[in-house]
């Protein structure tokens, strides 16, 4: 019989999002950058905004699953 | 400056180590069950079955906050209590405990009797349980005993007064210097300084809070540089960090409620406007009016929530990596998780900046949104 928390589902789900929408995120940002260099830092910058709003909602899945958790 | 140098470093040369760790990893558990199997038929009818170790107890005791401060072994700084009670204000040193911290030991002081159980002080109950614990537990081991207001110097509050005194001795230094050498190239502590603040100003405020930027530069600097410093702190993982500051919520909490306060205090007729009578039919203003309010405050919560759980979930990450090789019970796993938390901690130095970056950039922006005239 496994044991353990149900939550510890939760979190794995959001992981799952989360790598989805910072993947894309990524992805999509190397492609800009491959296509205009020049724009590199700007893009980056950008993209790290971008990724902090989608850890954001992953990580409150976490914080949610921890809680559940306790 | 830009940010792309947090990019430029040995990519290639980290994937290497990375999958040498993961092709060690791979091949390893063979080795494990075999030594395992090897110690569990010597050691089956000799001593009784160890107790399990239990890597999110012991993550969790030490992501928290405590009345001690550990420094090597079993020598530990006692730090001071201040409690208000029943009798008013009560004082004494958390040394008094014995490092006890499951209720055992009884200190007495104005005539009321107080325990620590898992860091937290409770009144003690009059006679022992079964355990010798002076609290009565519920099923899940938490203390039912009454809690006097804590307002004890603790470890954070410790760590929150030496990042103050870091910080000013940095920044009266490169202030000094700034004033030493009016016009001329920095020297020192300043030249290193000087890149990360003309960072800060010009790829963090000017893009953000248009040509208001120099008003809100105080707080972003302050911002930016009391959470990196506190992030790097919390990685030190001996005396002068081990804490955990910028991983507390009631931290990140006053930061994002600070940005809050500006945000609301500094918005302009437009930014209110936009809330309370957006450009819309009017109908709309049932549902576009609470959603706006509400925004208000689900900003500042998600800065308070991003800055505590990316810092509280890389240190989980790096102890459970360390606890690889109790939860194995094997020395050779030891070489594997040590790898892997040397790895996940270059990682966290990396996190450190992003985050102090993030949050200065969102709280820049969400002022910028709140202070941007109409166009």
């Amino acid at each position: 019989m496994i044991t353990g928390s149900i939550a510890a589902i939760g979190a794995g789900l959001a992981a799952i999002g989360a790598g989805l929408g910072i993947g894309r995120i990524g992805g999509s940002a190397m492609d800009g950058i491959a296509r205009q260099p020049e724009a590199a830092s700007k893009i980056q910058t950008a993209m790290l905004i971008a990724a902090a709003f989608v850890e954001a909602v992953a990580l409150f899945a976490v914080v949610v699953a921890l809680m559940g958790n306790g | 400056m830009d940010c792309s140098h947090v990019f430029e470093f040995k990519v290639n040369r980290l994937i290497v180590v990375f999958t040498l760790f993961l092709a060690f990893f791979s091949s390893s558990p063979v080795a494990f069950a075999q030594v395992d199997t090897a110690h569990a038929t010597a050691h089956t009818h000799a001593e009784p079955e160890k107790k399990k170790f239990d890597i999110g107890k012991f993550a969790l005791h030490h992501i928290a906050d405590s009345h001690s401060w550990h420094v090597i072994g079993d020598t530990y700084i006692p730090l001071p209590v201040i409690l208000y009670t029943s009798n008013g204000f009560v004082t004494f040193n958390s040394g008094d405990f014995k490092h006890d911290d499951e209720g055992k030991v009884v200190v007495e002081r104005k005539g009321l009797r107080f325990v620590k159980v898992h860091e937290k002080i409770y009144y003690a109950s009059d006679v022992a349980n079964d355990h010798g614990q002076f609290v009565s537990l519920d099923e899940k081991h938490h203390a039912l005993n009454e809690r006097p207001l804590d307002l004890s110097m603790t470890k954070n509050v410790c760590t929150l007064i030496l990042s103050i005194i870091i910080l000013l001795a940095v920044f009266i230094n490169v202030a000094n210097g700034y004033k030493k050498r009016r016009g001329k190239s920095p020297k020192g502590l300043q030249s290193w300084m000087e890149p990360i603040i003309l960072f800060v100003r010009d790829d963090i405020a000017k893009p953000n809070l248009g040509h208001k930027y120099e008003r809100f530069m105080p707080y972003l600097l302050t911002v930016f540089f009391f959470i990196w410093f506190n992030n790097m702190l919390g990685l030190v993982p001996f005396l002068p960090g081990g804490a955990n500051l910028t991983g507390n919520i009631a931290v990140t909490m006053v930061l994002a409620i600070a940005t809050f306060c500006i945000t609301v205090f500094n918005g302009n007729k437009y930014y209110w406007k936009h809330i309370f009578m957006p450009d819309v039919p009017w109908w709309m203003y049932i549902v576009m009016v609470p959603v706006e309010l509400f925004g208000i405050f689900t900003k500042p919560i998600a800065l308070m929530i991003r800055l505590f759980a990316n810092i509280t979930a890389g240190h989980i990450l790096v102890l459970s990596l360390i606890c690889l090789v109790f939860v194995f019970d094997s020395l050779y796993i030891a070489p594997v998780s040590v790898a892997f938390a040397v790895f996940i901690g270059a990682i966290e130095l990396l996190v450190a900046f992003i985050q102090a970056f993030i949050f200065t950039i969102l709280s820049a922006l969400f002022i910028g949104m709140a202070i941007e005239e109409h166009h």
